[in-house]
C-alpha cells in the first residue's frame, strides 16, 4: 500500500485534502457505504410469480439465492400492478420464509392431548387407509326411491382459493370419481 | 376496492385523474370512501332498493340505451300470461309454494317458450317438467349453465305490450322511488340523485360506467339478486360488453375465480357443466337436455362433457357406455358447506379435508364448525401455518365454557404442511379471468408439499390399494387417468401436464387451440372447456410476459384469459347492430366489411365471419341459431336479461327483501324476506326476532364484517407475520360516537358484542366514519367488525365470525355475513361457563326458540325453512 | 462556499465534496391526494431493508398503528379524520388534533374526510443530524440524501434531538440510529427505493428532486382549480428553515394536522453565531486569564 493510498484510508486526511472540508459526504464515506450493493444484485436469479393474496394478480419477481427466496417484489412489465404491490403483496419474502411455518407433519390421535410426530409416507398411507375405509363404509348405491347416486357422504372437503387450477382440478378429479361430493370451496363463502 | 384490492385501484385513481366521478357506496367509511368524490352511506342489506331505485330512475326518465336495449337485451320480449309480480302478490311471485318453501318457475317464462321447453321434454321418460320447472326439483344447479329457454320469444320492439318485460320492469320498479330509497336505505335523496344523475349522464354511445362489487353484494340471503339489479341497470344503460362498463366482481383471493371455473364447489363439474342430479339425469343424453338449451353456445354442452370425460376416464369412457357418465356420482339436493358441517355434528360425515382454509374462524357461526370438527373421525388439514382449524381440540372457546373437552373429543387430526406460491408451478385465475402462471423458485423445506403433489400421491396410492378390486363401484376410481410425469427427489407432478390436460387434446394427442374444436362423439378429451386454448399450440399461454408497455392498453400477449384469451365478454355489444363502434371513443370490436369479419382491440366474443345481418335458419342448433346481433352468445336466445324466465329460485326479477335479522319491516312489500332463502333449524345456529316480533329490541344494532387491508380472510397468512401483524394488532370493532355515548363505550377500551349464536370481546374504535342512519324516521346505528382474528398466530383475538348464522343465499349457498343484528355492551366478555350464560340470557329475554326467525314477516301464513 | 449550515443551496452533493459529475439529487414527493393508507410503503421498507418488528399495539389513532417515525418505522403512514372543510368558506381555520372521534361528534352534518400520509426522513439540505454527528457515520451521498453508516455510527445519539423532524431515533438493544436512506443500496443499482416502487398509486414518486419539485407545484395547481384549496406543498422551499427538503409533501390541510412541524428550522442554523459567541467568551476567558496571570506577575 503506498503512503497515498494509506492515507486516504484516514478520514481527516480525505477531509481535509477535499473538497469536503466539512467532512459531511465524501470524506466521510465508509468502506461498506462504498461498497454497497442491494442483495438483488447477486441473485442467482430472478423468478417470475404472481401474487398469492388477492384476485388482483398482481406480478411478482422473485430472487433466489443459494435455493432461497432473498427478495419478492413487484414485476413492473405486469400491465395489471405495473410493478406495485400492497402491503401484504410486500410482506410476501416474510410469508414464504416465516420461521412459524410448520416443516413437519403433526399427528393427534383420537382423544389425544397433544401432537405426535409422524412420518408423511405414513400418514400419506393411513389417509388413504381412512378414504377407502370411510369411502365403503358410507357407500351409497341408490336412495330409498331406487334412483341411481353412486356416492359416498362420508368424505368432504372445504378448500382455500389461494390453490392453483391444477391442484383444484385434481382435486375434483380424484373426489368424483371417489363418489364423494361435499366438495366445497371459499368460493362458497 | 382500496381496502382490499389496493393495487387494482390504482386504476380508479388514474380514471379520477382523466375526470371519472367516484362514488363509494358502503355502510362504513373506508380507505375507498376517503378516496372517491363521494361516499354514500347505506343501511347494510338494503342495496336492491338502492339499485332499484336507480332503475327506477332511469326507467321513469326513459333515460336507457334504446338502441342497445332493443338489439342486446330481452327488454321487448313477452311473457307468459300466467305470471305475476310482487306488485300483484305483496312482495311474492307467483308460483311459491308455503309448503315448500321454494318456487315453481313455470308462470316466469317467455309467452312462447315454456310451450318450447315442453315440446323438448316430450319424449323424456319422466313426469313432463318444463326445463324450467326441473330447476325447483334441483336448486343446486341453478346458475351452472346456461337455463334451458328453447326458442326466440315473440317481441314487442315497440316495447308498449304490457305482458313485454321493460313494461314490467317499469312496473316492478316503480314504488322505488327516491323517496323510498331514502326511507329504506337512509340515503338523503339529494345523495340519490347526484349518483343518478352521475351514473346517466356518464352512459350512453362515449361514455360508459363500471359498477364493482366485492362479497359486500354477494353475502346476503338475496346476493344473486343483488348482482342482478346491477346488472338491470347496465344493461338499460348499456354498459356490458363495453370498455370501461362492467360489473366487475373483486374478488378476494388469488385464485378463487379458477376455484369456480376448475370448481371445489358440490354443485359443478369444470366450466360450469352442473354435477348430474339423482332425479333425472340418467344418461349423458337426458342430463344433456335438461341443463341446456339447444341454441347459443351451450347448444354445444354434450361436447363439452363428453370431452372431459374423455379427460378423466381416457381410453375407459367410450360411445358404447355412455362416456362413464354413469361414474359420476349423484346429487340429491343442498350438499353445500353449511348443510356439510350440520351433518358432521350429526355424526353422518366421518371425515374432512381442509386444504389452505380456516373454517374454525373464518367461516359464519364458527362455533358450528368447529362443533363438526370435534364429530369427525379424522381430518386432514393442510397449512403454512398452524391455524385454529388445525388445533381446534386444543384451544378451541369451547373448551373454555367447558362445552367440549379435548380428552372427549375423537376427530383424529393430520396436519401436513404445505408448499408456498414459490415453491411450486401452477396458475391462479385472477379476477378478471387472466390465467398466470407462477414458477417455482426454490425447493420447499422438510415435509412441505405442494396440493398438487398430495392429491396426485393420494390417488396414486389408493388406486394401488385398490388395484384388482372387482368392486364396480371401484372402477371409477381404477379407470381414471392418472398418470402425470413427476421430476425431483419428492416425485412432483408436473403442472404443465396437469394444465396441458385442462386446456384439453384432439384425435392426434396434440394440445387444443379453441374450444369450438371440441366435439361430442369422445375424438376430444379437454379437462374444462373454457380453458381450451391454454395450451395452444403447445405452449403455456399463462406463462407469457410481454411487458404491459410493449403492447396494446388490452395487453393480449400477458398471460391468457378464458374464453379464448377474450378480455371483454360480450364484446359483439361495443358495436351497434351494424357492427359500427358505438362511438369512436368507444370503439373495441366491430365489423370490418371489407374483410367481412369481427375485428378490433380484443378477440371478438362473436364468431369471426359471422356478419351483422346474419338470420338463422328455423330449426338452427346452438351457435348457428343466433343471428347477427345476438351479442349475448352463451344465452339460448341471444340476449342479455333483464328479466330472468328460468334459471333463478327466487324470482325473475330483484326485489327488495330484508336481511335475516333486520330492525326494520320491509317497506316496500308485505313479505319481509326472501321467501325461498336457505335457513337451518338448529341449536347452535339461532336466529333473532323478526321486526313483527316479541324481543326484537333485544338486539338493537346492525352489524356488518368486513376485511382491512392489512390482513387476508382469516388471517392464515397475515396474522402470522409480524410486519403485517404490527398495523393491524388486535381485533376491534368501529362504532359511532352517538353509540359509544349510548352503551358507553370507550375508546381504546373494550366491548362485548352479543348475537344469539354467541358472544365476542373487541377492542373499540370510536370513530365519525361510523355513521348512524335515519332510516324509517328512526336512527339505526351500525357496528362494523373486521373479521380476521383468532387464537393462534402473533395478532390475536375473538373470531368475527362467532357472531354470524347461518343464513343463505337460495339459489348459491352462501352465507349473510354482511348484515345482522346484534348488541354490545363495554367491557370484556365473560369468561368460562359464564359466556354461555349471557348468550342463554340474551336468547331467553328474546325468547328464542327453534323457530324464530324461520318464519317470515307475513305471520303464521308461510313456513320457509329448509332444513 | 456560502450556506453551509442555512439558507439555499444549489448543489448538496458537491458542497458535501462529490466531483461535479455526481448524480443528481434524488428524492421524494409524496402526493398525499392520491394516497389510500394502504401501508405497502412501510413493509416494503421494512422487508427490504430488514427493519425489525414492532411491539404489537392497538394505538386508537385511526388505522394507525405504528405512531412515529422511529429506528424501527422509517415510513409511517399517518391517519386524520377529520370534518371536510366547507368550500364556501375562505378562512378553513385551524383543524384540531385528538383522537378520531371527539372532535367532529357536535356536528353530524358535516362532511367527513379521512387524510392519509405517508411521513418519512425529509433527506434535509441541511441536515443538523449530520452536522453534529461527531463519528462521521451521518454522512451525505453523492445523491444528496443523508445516511446513517451502520459500521460507523456509535450510538451516541447526538443526531436524535438534532433532528427538527423528530426522525432519527436509536434502535434499543442495538443502539446505534437508524433511519430511512432512501434505499441508498438500491440506488446504486439503478432501482428506486423499495416504498415508492411498491406504493400502488402512486403517491410516493421518487426522482430527481428539481423534476419532483416541479411536478408537486403542477399537482398543487390542479388541485387548486380543482377547488381544493388547502393543497400545499410541505418541505419544497429552498428558502424554509432547513433549505428545503429532498422529500417533501402534497398536503390537503395544514402540517400540523398531519403532526409535521409548520416551521422546521435546522438547529445547527446558528452555530455559526454560538461558534462566534462561544470563540468570543473563550478569548474573553482566555485574555481575562492571561490578565490576571499578567497581573499576578506585577
Amino acid at each position: 500500500m503506498g503512503l497515498k493510498k494509506w492515507l486516504d484510508r484516514w478520514p481527516v486526511y480525505r477531509q481535509l485534502t477535499s473538497a469536503d472540508p466539512l467532512g459531511r459526504g465524501a470524506a466521510s464515506q465508509s468502506a461498506r457505504s462504498a461498497e454497497r450493493t442491494p442483495r438483488t444484485s447477486d441473485a442467482d436469479r430472478v423468478v417470475k410469480s404472481i401474487c398469492p393474496y388477492c384476485a388482483v394478480g398482481c406480478g411478482q419477481d422473485v430472487y433466489v439465492r443459494n435455493g432461497e427466496v432473498t427478495q419478492i417484489e413487484g414485476d413492473p412489465d405486469s400491465p395489471i400492478s405495473r410493478g406495485r404491490l400492497c402491503p401484504k403483496g410486500a410482506a410476501s419474502e416474510q410469508l414464504v420464509n416465516s420461521p412459524s411455518r410448520v416443516t413437519t407433519v403433526h399427528y393427534r390421535r383420537p382423544y389425544g392431548t397433544q401432537w405426535e410426530e409422524l412420518d408423511l409416507d405414513t400418514a400419506l398411507d393411513m389417509i388413504a387407509d381412512r378414504v377407502i375405509d370411510t369411502r365403503r363404509r358410507t357407500w351409497q348405491d341408490t336412495d330409498e326411491e331406487g334412483r341411481y347416486l353412486n356416492r359416498t357422504m362420508g368424505i368432504s372437503h372445504l378448500g382455500g382459493a389461494t390453490l392453483d387450477n391444477e391442484e383444484n382440478y385434481l382435486i375434483k378429479k380424484l373426489y368424483t370419481a371417489l363418489g364423494a361430493i361435499q366438495i366445497e370451496n371459499q368460493a362458497r363463502i | 376496492m382500496a381496502e382490499c384490492h389496493p393495487v387494482g385501484f390504482q386504476w380508479v385513481m388514474e380514471a379520477k385523474q382523466r375526470g371519472a366521478a367516484v362514488f363509494h357506496v358502503d355502510p362504513r367509511f373506508t380507505r375507498t370512501s376517503a378516496l372517491a368524490d363521494a361516499h354514500v352511506p347505506l343501511r347494510a342489506g338494503t342495496d336492491i332498493a338502492f339499485l332499484g331505485g336507480l332503475v327506477n330512475y332511469v326507467l321513469q326518465n326513459e333515460l336507457d340505451f334504446r338502441d342497445y336495449v332493443l338489439e342486446y337485451t330481452n327488454a321487448a320480449a313477452i311473457v307468459d300470461e300466467r305470471f305475476r309480480d310482487t306488485e300483484d302478490l305483496d312482495g311474492l311471485f307467483s308460483g311459491y309454494d308455503p309448503e315448500t318453501g321454494s318456487y315453481d318457475p313455470v308462470s316466469w317464462a317467455y309467452a312462447d317458450a315454456t310451450a318450447a321447453a315442453a315440446a323438448g321434454h316430450r319424449d323424456m321418460p319422466k313426469d313432463g317438467h318444463a326445463g324450467s320447472a326441473s330447476l325447483a326439483a334441483s336448486p343446486e344447479r341453478a346458475g351452472a349453465g346456461g337455463p334451458a329457454v328453447s326458442a326466440k320469444p315473440h317481441q314487442d320492439r315497440t316495447l308498449q305490450d304490457s305482458r313485454c318485460v321493460y313494461q314490467i320492469l317499469k312496473r316492478h320498479y316503480a314504488r322505488y322511488t327516491p323517496e323510498m330509497v331514502e326511507r329504506v336505505c337512509g340515503i338523503p335523496q339529494e345523495m340519490f340523485r347526484k349518483v343518478a344523475e352521475a351514473v346517466t349522464s356518464s352512459s350512453g354511445r362515449d361514455r360508459t360506467t363500471a359498477w364493482v362489487y366485492s362479497v359486500g353484494w354477494t353475502q346476503h340471503t338475496v346476493g344473486v339478486q343483488y348482482i342482478r339489479t346491477a346488472a338491470i341497470l347496465q344493461l338499460l344503460l348499456g354498459n356490458v360488453g363495453r370498455p370501461g362498463g362492467g360489473i366487475l366482481a373483486l374478488r378476494g383471493h388469488a385464485s378463487i375465480q379458477g376455484s369456480t371455473d376448475i370448481p371445489t364447489l358440490f354443485n359443478l363439474l369444470p366450466g360450469y357443466i352442473p354435477m348430474p342430479h339423482a332425479h333425472h339425469d340418467e344418461n349423458l343424453d337426458s342430463f344433456v337436455e335438461d341443463d341446456a338449451g339447444a341454441t347459443g353456445f351451450w347448444g354445444n354442452m354434450k361436447a363439452y362433457a363428453v370431452s372431459l370425460l374423455k379427460a378423466w376416464w381416457g381410453d375407459a369412457a367410450t360411445e358404447d357406455n355412455d362416456f362413464c357418465f354413469g361414474y359420476l356420482p349423484r346429487l340429491s339436493g343442498d350438499h353445500g358447506t353449511y348443510r356439510t358441517v350440520l351433518d358432521q355434528i350429526a355424526g353422518d360425515v366421518k371425515g374432512y379435508f381442509v386444504i389452505g382454509e380456516n373454517p374454525a374462524v373464518g367461516s359464519a357461526n364458527s362455533r358450528l364448525q368447529r362443533l363438526g370438527l370435534a364429530n369427525l373421525e379424522w381430518l386432514v388439514v393442510r397449512d403454512l401455518q398452524m391455524i385454529e382449524t388445525a388445533t381446534f381440540w386444543n384451544n378451541a372457546p369451547e373448551l373454555e365454557t367447558g362445552e367440549l373437552v379435548t380428552e372427549q373429543i375423537p376427530t383424529e387430526v393430520f396436519f401436513l404442511p404445505a408448499a408456498s406460491h414459490t415453491e411450486k408451478d401452477g396458475t391462479f385465475t385472477n379476477t378478471q379471468r387472466l390465467l398466470q402462471w407462477h414458477h417455482k423458485a426454490v425447493e420447499p423445506q422438510g415435509d412441505q408439499r405442494s396440493d398438487l403433489w398430495f392429491y396426485y400421491h393420494l390417488g396414486r396410492r389408493i388406486r394401488e390399494k385398490l388395484a384388482g378390486s372387482t368392486d364396480p363401484r371401484d372402477r371409477p376410481v381404477l379407470d381414471l387417468t392418472w398418470e402425470y410425469p413427476t421430476e425431483g427427489e419428492v416425485g412432483e407432478p408436473s403442472a404443465e401436464a396437469v394444465l396441458r390436460e385442462i386446456n384439453g387434446v384432439g384425435p392426434d394427442s396434440s394440445a387444443l387451440s379453441a374450444f369450438t374444436e371440441l366435439a361430442d362423439d369422445g375424438s376430444t378429451a379437454c379437462g374444462c372447456w373454457i380453458y381450451c386454448g391454454c395450451f395452444t399450440d403447445e405452449v403455456n399461454q399463462p406463462a407469457r410476459r410481454k411487458p404491459g408497455s410493449e403492447q396494446s392498453w388490452v395487453a393480449p400477449e400477458w398471460a391468457w384469459s378464458w374464453p379464448a384469451n377474450r378480455r371483454i365478454l360480450y364484446n359483439r355489444a361495443s358495436a351497434d347492430a351494424d357492427g359500427r363502434p358505438w362511438s369512436a371513443r368507444k370503439a373495441y370490436v366491430w365489423w370490418d366489411a371489407t374483410e367481412e369479419r369481427w375485428t378490433g382491440h380484443d378477440v371478438p366474443d362473436f364468431e369471426v365471419t359471422k356478419p351483422p345481418d346474419y338470420e338463422p335458419e328455423p330449426n338452427a342448433r346452438a351457435q348457428d341459431a343466433l343471428s347477427g346481433t345476438d351479442a349475448f352468445v352463451m344465452q339460448t336466445d341471444g340476449k342479455a336479461w333483464l328479466y330472468v324466465p328460468t334459471g333463478l329460485l327466487d324470482g325473475p326479477l330483484p326485489t327488495h327483501y330484508e336481511p335475516q335479522e333486520s330492525p326494520f319491516t320491509n317497506l316496500i312489500y308485505g313479505q319481509q324476506v326472501n321467501p325461498v332463502r336457505h335457513v337451518y333449524r338448529h341449536p347452535a345456529n339461532r336466529y333473532h326476532p323478526m321486526p313483527t316480533e316479541r324481543g326484537v329490541d333485544v338486539f338493537p344494532y346492525v352489524f356488518t364484517t368486513y376485511r382491512l387491508t392489512e390482513h387476508h380472510t382469516a388471517g392464515g397468512m397475515s396474522r402470522f407475520l409480524p410486519y403485517l401483524s404490527e398495523l393491524q394488532p388486535a381485533f376491534f370493532c368501529e362504532v359511532s360516537p352517538e353509540l359509544a355515548a349510548q352503551r358507553g363505550l370507550e375508546h381504546g377500551g373494550w366491548a362485548t358484542i352479543i348475537t344469539a349464536r354467541t358472544a365476542v370481546e373487541a377492542r373499540v374504535l370510536v370513530t365519525d366514519r361510523m355513521r348512524a342512519v335515519q332510516v324509517q324516521d328512526r336512527t339505526v346505528h351500525q357496528v362494523g367488525i373486521p373479521y380476521h382474528w383468532g387464537p393462534n398466530g402473533l395478532s390475536t383475538g375473538d373470531a368475527g365470525n362467532e357472531l354470524l348464522s347461518a343464513a343463505l343465499d337460495p339459489n348459491v349457498h352462501i352465507q349473510e355475513s354482511k348484515a345482522a343484528t346484534c348488541d354490545v355492551l363495554p367491557g370484556r366478555r365473560p369468561r368460562g361457563p359464564d359466556l354461555e350464560e349471557l348468550v342463554r340470557d340474551y336468547r331467553a329475554r328474546a325468547g328464542i326458540t327453534e323457530d324464530t326467525g324461520i318464519t317470515t314477516g307475513r305471520v303464521g301464513t308461510e313456513g320457509t325453512a329448509s332444513e | 462556499m456560502s450556506n453551509q449550515l442555512y439558507g439555499p443551496v444549489d448543489d448538496v452533493a458537491q458542497q458535501a465534496g462529490y466531483e461535479p459529475d455526481h448524480p443528481p439529487r434524488m428524492g421524494f414527493l409524496t402526493d398525499t391526494s392520491v394516497c389510500i393508507g394502504c401501508k405497502a410503503c412501510e413493509v416494503a421498507c421494512k422487508e427490504w431493508n430488514g427493519v425489525p418488528g414492532t411491539e404489537l399495539d392497538l394505538l386508537g389513532t385511526s388505522y394507525d398503528n405504528t405512531g412515529d417515525l422511529g429506528a424501527n418505522t422509517w415510513r409511517h403512514v399517518a391517519f386524520v379524520e377529520q370534518a371536510k372543510p366547507r368550500r364556501e368558506l375562505v378562512d378553513l381555520g385551524m383543524p384540531a388534533m385528538g383522537p378520531p372521534g371527539g372532535q367532529e361528534a357536535e356536528q353530524p352534518d358535516q362532511d367527513l374526510r379521512w387524510l392519509m400520509m405517508s411521513d418519512v426522513c425529509k433527506h434535509c439540505t441541511h441536515a443538523a443530524c449530520l452536522d453534529v454527528c461527531p463519528t462521521g457515520s451521518l454522512f451525505r451521498t453523492e445523491y444528496g440524501t443523508v445516511v446513517v453508516q451502520e459500521d460507523i455510527c456509535n450510538g451516541c445519539g447526538y443526531c436524535v434531538p438534532a433532528c427538527p423532524y423528530g426522525v432519527l431515533d436509536v434502535r434499543p438493544g442495538d443502539g446505534r440510529a437508524w433511519k430511512c436512506t432512501l434505499c441508498y443500496d438500491r440506488l446504486s443499482d439503478g432501482m428506486e427505493p423499495a416504498c415508492a416502487k411498491a406504493c400502488p398509486t402512486d403517491s410516493i414518486q421518487f426522482g430527481p428532486v428539481e423534476e419532483l419539485r416541479e411536478r408537486g407545484q403542477q399537482r398543487v395547481e390542479e388541485l387548486r382549480a380543482a377547488g381544493i384549496d388547502e393543497a400545499q406543498l410541505y418541505g419544497a422551499d429552498p428558502g424554509d428553515g432547513v433549505g428545503g427538503d429532498g422529500c417533501f409533501f402534497l398536503l390537503l390541510d395544514e402540517p400540523e394536522v398531519y403532526g409535521l412541524p409548520p416551521d422546521p428550522i435546522v438547529t445547527t442554523r446558528d452555530l455559526p453565531s454560538m461558534w462566534k459567541h462561544a470563540a468570543a467568551a473563550a478569548a474573553t476567558v482566555a485574555a481575562t486569564a492571561v490578565a490576571a496571570f499578567v497581573g499576578s506577575r506585577r
